[in-house]
């Protein structure tokens, strides 16, 4: 019985590891986020397993994951999806706040509203991949956001928005599971259909990249969405 | 194969949503012919397989040929229906945005040392501004099931990043068209389905003259 896809057996991509461990103030708050302990259950995942659907986590599925970059929750993958978790854990709970101030109604209030349901299933599928690959999934972080008017709320999240989709299309080409990357393009679109919305609210290109979106690599990302982060 | 497939064997042969990863090729769906409902599909498929290089390349042919029917109709179709306002903005826009993906594809193709298909005839089912957003959303939300579904099985970490870049922007295209046609701009929530090759052709296929 081949053995399940695992990190230690797929060579680490160069770049990410390398960019969190250079990056040592992100490193630190990245890993700082990561929680001790994985659910051993398998959460929903949005795509259909491949042959044998029930790959026991693998070995390599460390319970103190603020250890040093090499342990298989800082590498490959798991580095990919534990950084999406983590922004779609601030989307949602951004769109949770923004639902919960009561500034928007009507067709964009319900929009948003789905928007945001959409981020919570983003968050729910992302940790059920990274326990699936034997990872343990970050820790939801504490969020802070400004929220003062419907404006300026939909301005917020259309930048994040755009800058969630510019994170996924940023890491495309570093996914080695192809199911992974399958998912993880699933999310991507759907953030860019958000973004485009948010763009119609408040009279911002649709396409602000022009004909091909930007991707953003990991650093710019995580020091975008620093100010966000309590 | 990839060190993936390797460990895996048997999952070369097996399914992501309906799309087997080894056979993301024309050849495979030509197997069964009845896929194909019109005659005037088949010559385009075969014409397909002929110019593209297989692997990367022979996708990419694929997505030409979606970029090409998208840009004619925004251009052509566009103009030919008479749209105002948002409706004539966006084709305007879109149009342009397609066309620069056609020049991108057609020059990917070609550095695979690939030859990019001719751009095809077609025919647009629609009569007025109404159908025609109808139809760009359709056109839209199926190139994104497409691309979403062939970029796993691209071979080159450059190609899929380029492919990225482009289906990102024919899911911003589609949430604009379903939010002017009063739709839902998430219509499969909260992830994008990818398509299978026998649901995109069930789509594009009867606007490809042969």
């Amino acid at each position: 019985m081949p053995s399940p896809p695992s990190e230690e057996v797929a060579p680490r991509p160069a770049g990410i590891v390398e960019r969190l461990v250079r990056d040592d103030v992100d490193r630190k708050r990245f890993l700082k986020l990561a929680g001790s302990t994985g659910a051993a259950s398998f959460g929903a995942f949005a795509l259909a397993a491949c042959g044998n659907s029930n790959k026991a986590a693998s070995s390599t599925a460390t319970s103190a994951s603020t250890s040093t970059a090499s342990s298989s929750d800082a590498t490959g993958d798991l580095a990919i999806l534990n950084y999406a978790l983590t922004l779609e854990y601030l989307e949602s709970e951004f769109y949770g706040k923004v639902v919960s101030a009561g500034l928007f109604s009507g067709k964009v209030g319900a929009l948003i509203k789905d928007f945001g349901n959409q981020e919570m299933t983003h968050v729910e599928a992302l940790k059920g991949a990274v326990e699936k690959l034997g990872g343990t999934p970050v820790a939801k972080p504490e969020g802070k956001f400004p929220i003062s008017s419907a404006g300026q709320v939909a301005q917020l999240a259309y930048t994040v928005e755009n800058l969630g989709a510019s994170a996924y299309l940023g890491q495309a080409a570093n996914i080695k599971n192809p199911e992974v990357l399958a998912s993880a393009l699933a999310i991507h679109t759907v953030e860019a259909r958000h973004a485009a919305t948010l763009g119609t609210l408040i009279k911002k290109p649709v396409t602000p990249d022009g004909a091909f979106a930007t991707p953003a690599d990991m650093s710019t990302v995580l020091a975008a969405v620093k100010p966000f982060l309590a | 194969m990839t060190d993936y497939e390797i460990a895996n064997p048997e999952l070369a042969a097996c399914e992501v949503h309906g799309i087997t990863r080894a056979s993301f090729v024309l050849r495979g769906a030509l197997a069964t012919g009845a896929l194909y409902g019109t005659a005037s599909v088949a010559p385009f498929v075969a014409q397909a397989l002929a110019e593209t290089g297989g692997g990367d390349a022979e996708i990419l042919n694929f997505a030409l040929t979606l970029e090409y029917l998208e840009a004619d109709f925004y251009t052509v179709k566009g103009k030919q229906v008479g749209l105002s306002g948002q409706a004539k903005a966006y084709a305007t826009q879109f149009a342009a945005e397609e066309s620069e993906h056609v020049t991108a594809l057609t020059s990917a193709i070609k550095q695979l040392g690939g030859k990019p298909v001719a751009k095809p005839a077609f025919v647009f089912p629609a009569t007025d501004e109404r159908s025609f957003l109808a139809l760009a959303s359709v056109l839209e939300n199926t190139g994104v099931g497409a691309y979403n579904s062939a970029a796993p099985s691209l071979q080159s970490k450059a190609v899929l990043a380029s492919a990225g870049a482009i289906v990102q922007i024919e899911a911003r295209h589609a949430a604009a068209i379903d939010l002017l046609i009063g739709t839902s701009p998430t219509p499969d929530q909260d992830f994008d389905r990818p398509l299978t090759k026998a649901e995109v052709l069930a789509k594009a296929g009867p606007l490809i003259k042969a």
